[in-house]
């Protein structure tokens, strides 16, 4: 980040250098697949760590990259995991297509959406979101007929994956299906944040004053990734209807929303990487926590937090990763 | 006669009872080496921003080549070629002078918004990026974070961004505000090396750089236009020695 380039060939060498994978990240990716041996118990827990991981880098494209800020996601994870669910209940099970029907949905979604989002800010934003939220949450409720109501939607029957794996008790197939996914999405949604778009997304974050006057159409932009966004949050609801075969209305409910931002901020906003440990780390706290303590595990959750914010105000990676280029000098 | 490049006729404006801008008329012949000068909160950051459209005019319009462009949206009168600096910096603190300028010329070319396409494979805005740098002396800072460059090199990335947007006209608002005085006599033969054919108006506190750079002086006092004439014809006029050369001056 130091290093004084002079020419252009400099420059091209300094960009790419920028986006490509780093040791860390093959190691990460290598570490995941440690539980199909290591700790097969934990494959239930560690699918749903993958899916909330999921769930949150969606997120962190609107909210660590665009500076979006949202507290009403859920909305859309939800939408897509009843629609993952309602589709096998119409009779067709196939996981994959399932996966892509619910995503497209839910973009379409998140494209209406941002009309309206694009045009509030700051609290507005916020209040426009949460309500957002609330209101589907709230017509899922109600719509019992469809969405199961409180009981939740039963029955959902999902075909084995390439008509071949079965979604089994030990959850092998389940992990490895939502690991597949996390894969998928952090993939393309590195391959987002690396483009000339990425860097106009990063440009409305840093000043928003500024793009118009350098001529962008930033609304438009902030479109995009929501829509985008609100498609991979559909994903990963899927990906939960496929691997626990039922919807609840949890999936839609602000807890969610809520936590996936707490998430966001413990990890560190804006590096992808940080959603997947934020995630890891809550949904961890969570397992250990509530066994001791069901009632009171938020307390811990809220003290970390706050010593987050307090000491690492770049999240864990953040934080990490300075310490790491501090002591490389 | 030669072509006028921008025009504003009659353009008003009020804070409540303040007025910022009374009946204001101007003219920017094509490759215009205007000065605009007032004295502090005389209006002149007000005239480009109403110019550019981050103030809308109460009355009065702006023409950009012949077209009226009084209520296009900012980025639109951007696009048309019509790009201000920022008397403030206004710039992308996280990001460096190289990220910063690529950008600005993908959202120039229209290739902003392709999220599929790695940032790399735009070899020409690259290229033309560490062009506009080199031509601003900030070569060497291209992959240094905004927010760690000396102040005088952000002032440089303030007129590097406007720079890549390609301006047919190019308001600089105060472009060497707050720079010691020999850099910014630098920082003008920059200005001064720009394409003849650019129509440039410079808003610029320091008379010596005014009468060094400017072809033609706007005089603005109190929101209205109280003189507009060649270098020589400013100096000389008493008017403008008494509410403006004549004043104690804070910068
Ligand atoms: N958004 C605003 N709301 C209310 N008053 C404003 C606003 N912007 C500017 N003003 C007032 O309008 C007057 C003109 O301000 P402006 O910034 O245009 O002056 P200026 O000529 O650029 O001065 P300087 O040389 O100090 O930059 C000032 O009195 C200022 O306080
Ligand atoms: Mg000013």
């Amino acid at each position: 980040m130091t290093t004084p380039a002079s020419s252009t060939a400099d420059n091209h060498a300094w960009l790419r250098r920028q986006a490509r994978w780093s040791p860390y990240e093959l190691a990460f990716w290598l570490a995941v697949l440690i539980p199909f041996w290591v700790f097969p118990t934990y494959l239930t827990l560690a699918s749903q760590i993958a899916i909330t991981a999921l769930f949150a880098v969606s997120v962190d494209l609107v909210l660590g990259y665009a500076g979006i800020v949202t507290l009403g996601h859920a909305m859309f994870f939800g939408l897509g995991a009843y629609a993952a669910g309602l589709l096998t209940k119409a009779g067709w099970g196939e996981p994959l297509s399932g996966l892509v029907l619910s995503g497209l949905l839910t973009a379409l979604v998140g494209l209406l959406v941002s009309f309206m989002i694009v045009r509030v800010q700051h609290l507005a934003l916020l209040m426009i979101t949460l309500g957002l939220g609330l209101l589907t949450a709230e017509l899922a409720n109600s719509l019992g007929w469809l969405t199961g109501g409180t009981d939740g939607l039963q029955g959902v029957d999902v075909w084995p994956v390439f008509n071949h794996f079965e979604f089994d008790l030990w959850g092998y197939t389940a992990y490895a299906y939502a690991l597949a996914a996390l894969f998928v999405g952090v993939a393309a949604a590195r391959r987002i944040v690396h483009s000339s778009f990425g860097l106009s997304l990063r440009g409305v974050r840093e000043n928003l004053n500024r793009m118009p006057a350098i001529g962008s159409p930033w609304r438009r932009h902030l479109q995009i990734v929501y829509t985008i966004s609100a498609g991979m949050a559909g994903i990963a609801g899927a990906v939960l209807t496929h691997t626990t075969e039922t919807v609840s209305l949890d999936s839609l409910s602000f807890q969610r929303s809520a936590d996936v931002v707490v998430m966001l901020i413990l990890g560190g906003t804006g590096r992808l990487y940080g959603a997947i440990l934020g995630a890891a780390i809550f949904m961890i706290a969570r397992d250990q926590l509530s066994d001791m303590n069901p009632q009171y595990w938020y307390f811990w959750i809220g003290l970390l937090l706050m010593l987050v914010v307090l000491f690492m105000p770049k999240g864990i990676l953040g934080g990490l990763s300075g310490l790491l280029r501090r002591l490389g000098g | 006669m030669s072509e006028i490049m921008l025009a504003t006729q009659s353009v008003r404006k009020s804070f409540g009872s303040l007025e910022v801008a009374r009946d204001v008329s101007i003219e920017l012949p094509r490759g215009a080496r205007h000065a605009l000068i007032g004295p502090n909160g005389a209006g002149k950051t007000t005239l480009i921003n109403l110019i550019t459209g981050q103030l809308a005019p109460d009355g009065g319009r702006i023409l950009l080549e012949g077209v009226d462009i009084t209520h296009a949206p900012v980025a639109a009168r951007v696009r048309r070629g019509l790009t201000r600096t920022f008397q403030i910096n206004t710039l992308f603190p996280d990001l460096t002078p190289l990220e910063s300028v690529v950008m600005a010329i993908c959202e120039r070319e229209g290739k902003a918004a392709q999220f599929w396409r790695p940032l790399t494979s735009h070899g020409d805005a690259i290229d033309e990026a560490h062009e506009i740098l080199a031509r601003l002396r900030l070569a060497d800072e291209a992959t240094r974070t905004t927010r760690h460059l000396p102040y005088g090199k952000q002032r440089l990335l303030e007129i590097a961004l406007a720079l890549a947007t390609k301006p047919k006209v190019l308001l600089l608002d105060e472009p060497a505000a707050g720079v010691p005085k020999d850099e910014s006599a630098m920082l003008f033969s920059v200005i001064d090396a720009l394409p003849e054919d650019m129509t440039i108006l410079f808003i610029e506190h320091d008379m010596s750089i005014v009468f060094t750079f400017a072809s033609r002086i706007i005089v603005l006092v109190a929101g209205g236009v109280l003189l507009e004439a060649d270098p020589d014809t400013v100096r000389s006029d008493p008017r403008v020695r008494e509410v403006y050369l004549g004043s104690a001056h804070g910068h």
